[in-house]
């Protein structure tokens, strides 16, 4: 008879698997137990709020499409700041550009930092700093963008393909003189790809920024709820939703162009 | 013998440089760019000056006000939200995937159609309209957070259905296995690593969205930050901000670390 391998008994019985798994559960526990879930869900007031909505009030829609197009024009601005700005910095930080470990580690661990403020927070900020108006609103989606397009971009440069660099190198090309004729040309297509994808996620994110004061549609979403016109709030939102389902379509029919 | 391009050929470069010039000057035309206030320079160095003499006594006071309690809201508000809508997204995942041939099935697009319509609507306003339902607070951000990351989940995990080797699912049917084996024994295990990727990636998200959702009052650091900002007290701004920062930058490490494994 063969012998037949044992398992130990931490494996016959799946231990660490269960173990994970009841931590899991714990952990959700606690975390309903910290938000409080299972609370009372009021559903008059929802409903309330749904059928309220359902009535939009569309003699509000001219007074919304000049901060619809704010709302675009600063997601654009702030993407082509932002990603234009990403470009030296990523070839900064990609291992077949620049060779120095130091150098790298330092720009990413500094470009990690600025990623991890997501863009209403960065809004919250520049609220503060630079004042109400659309202006700070460019700024947030530039800082974002900047992280954004940095790391797809680097990542997208340390894949390429190196024959043309060492050629280039070979041949006694400087490192502009590489950059522009071995590396540009590979990541241009990608590049113009993770741009129109950061521009998606800052059209949507525009929409929302003005509720802190940054510029766009977000202000309106604000003041008619404040003001519990909900039937304006409803024209708000829709309009929201266009924008964003247009927007949408178009980048995703020029990235698969691009593809 | 060169062929002669045709004109839409030879001006559809310049055609296209003067129409995203013209989008771009479009854009710049609408943002003011005198609107910045005389006192920009003297509140980013506060801000900065908060950033590097932080309020280290509002990390911990054991009252429930400080910063440990609320970035702990916010790690809880993201992982229920992620997590139990991760299990939600997984039916709607089968509905949505195109498994078939065919060129167009009813099935596929009508769940592609209802994801999408629930992807669109920005997390913030979910946020505001379940703040109506179960009131300030972050039960409203578990919400909110739970029903976006359906939507997008849902999407990525149909992707994730549709891309996988069909080969076992075959080989069982034809080895007299049911529908249910197949999905069992062949689709699962396939598409499972897949799925916990996508949940762990989707949860790193949500730390990033569930630390602004405090901003409409649905729970989380937002709420203390937005406070402190509107009171300009920024030395506690800064410890905030530094707290978001090691909270999203570790939970990423974490996370990636987990990914890296399972694929």
């Amino acid at each position: 008879m063969p012998n037949l391998p044992k398992r130990s008994a931490l494996k016959e019985w799946h231990v660490i698997g269960f173990a994970l798994f009841l931590l899991f559960i714990i952990l959700m526990m606690l975390s309903g137990q910290k938000t409080g879930v299972g609370q009372n869900f009021s559903w008059d007031q929802f409903f309330d709020l749904w059928i309220k909505m359902s009535n939009p009030d569309w003699s509000y829609l001219p007074a919304i499409l000049n901060p619809i197009a704010q709302t675009i024009q600063m997601a654009l601005v702030g993407t082509l700041i932002g990603g234009v700005a990403a470009i030296p910095v990523a070839l900064l930080a990609a291992s077949n550009i620049v060779k120095s470990k130091i150098v790298r580690g330092l720009v990413r661990f500094v470009m990690n930092l600025t990623r991890s403020l997501p863009e209403m927070l960065l809004a919250a900020l520049f609220v503060a700093v630079v004042g109400i108006g659309a202006f700070s609103g460019v700024c947030a989606l530039a800082v974002f963008s900047f992280g954004m397009v940095f790391k797809l971009l680097y990542e997208a440069i340390e894949t390429i393909d190196e024959g043309p660099i060492d050629a280039m190198r070979a041949a006694g090309a400087n490192s502009i003189q590489v950059i522009a004729f071995a590396v540009f040309p590979q990541v241009f297509n990608q590049f113009l790809s993770f741009f129109l994808y950061t521009l998606e996620i800052n059209v949507r994110a525009s929409t929302v920024l003005g509720y802190l004061g940054a510029g766009g549609i977000g202000l309106y979403l604000n003041t008619t709820l404040e003001l519990f016109r909900y039937d304006r709030t409803a024209v708000v939102i829709l309009s929201i939703l266009v924008v964003v389902v247009i927007v949408d379509t178009i980048s995703n029919q020029l990235r698969e162009a691009l593809a | 013998m060169i062929k002669k391009k045709s004109l839409w050929q030879q001006s559809q470069p310049w055609v296209i440089t003067i129409v995203v010039v013209g989008i771009f000057l479009w854009g710049f035309s609408g943002i003011p760019l005198n609107g910045i206030k005389s006192t920009a320079g003297q509140v980013l160095g506060s801000i900065l000056n908060g950033l590097f003499h932080p309020d280290w006594s509002y990390v911990y006071s054991g009252d429930g006000e400080d910063l440990i309690t609320a970035l702990l809201e916010t790690l809880a508000i993201a992982f229920l939200g992620t997590f139990i809508s991760a299990i939600l997204a997984v039916p709607l995942a089968f509905w949505a995937a195109k498994t078939t041939r065919k060129f167009f099935s009813p099935k596929s697009a009508t769940g592609k159609l209802l994801l999408t319509v629930i992807r669109v609507f920005p997390e913030l306003v979910l946020a505001i309209m379940f703040t109506k339902a179960v009131g300030p607070g972050a039960y409203a951000g578990v919400l909110a957070l739970g029903f976006h990351s359906v939507g997008m989940m849902g999407k990525l995990f149909s992707e994730a259905i549709e891309n996988i080797d069909r080969g076992p699912n075959e080989a069982i049917a034809a080895a007299g296995g049911s529908a249910l084996d197949g999905l069992t024994m062949a689709t699962f295990p396939a598409v499972l690593p897949e799925f916990m990727n996508y949940t762990l990636y989707r949860f790193e998200i949500s730390v990033r969205s569930a630390s602004i959702l405090g901003i409409v009052g649905a729970g989380g650091v937002g709420a203390p930050l937005i406070f402190a900002l509107s009171t300009r007290s920024w030395p506690r701004v800064g410890i905030i901000l530094i707290g978001i920062v090691v909270m999203v930058t570790a939970i990423d490490f974490i996370s990636g670390q987990i990914r890296k494994r399972l694929v």
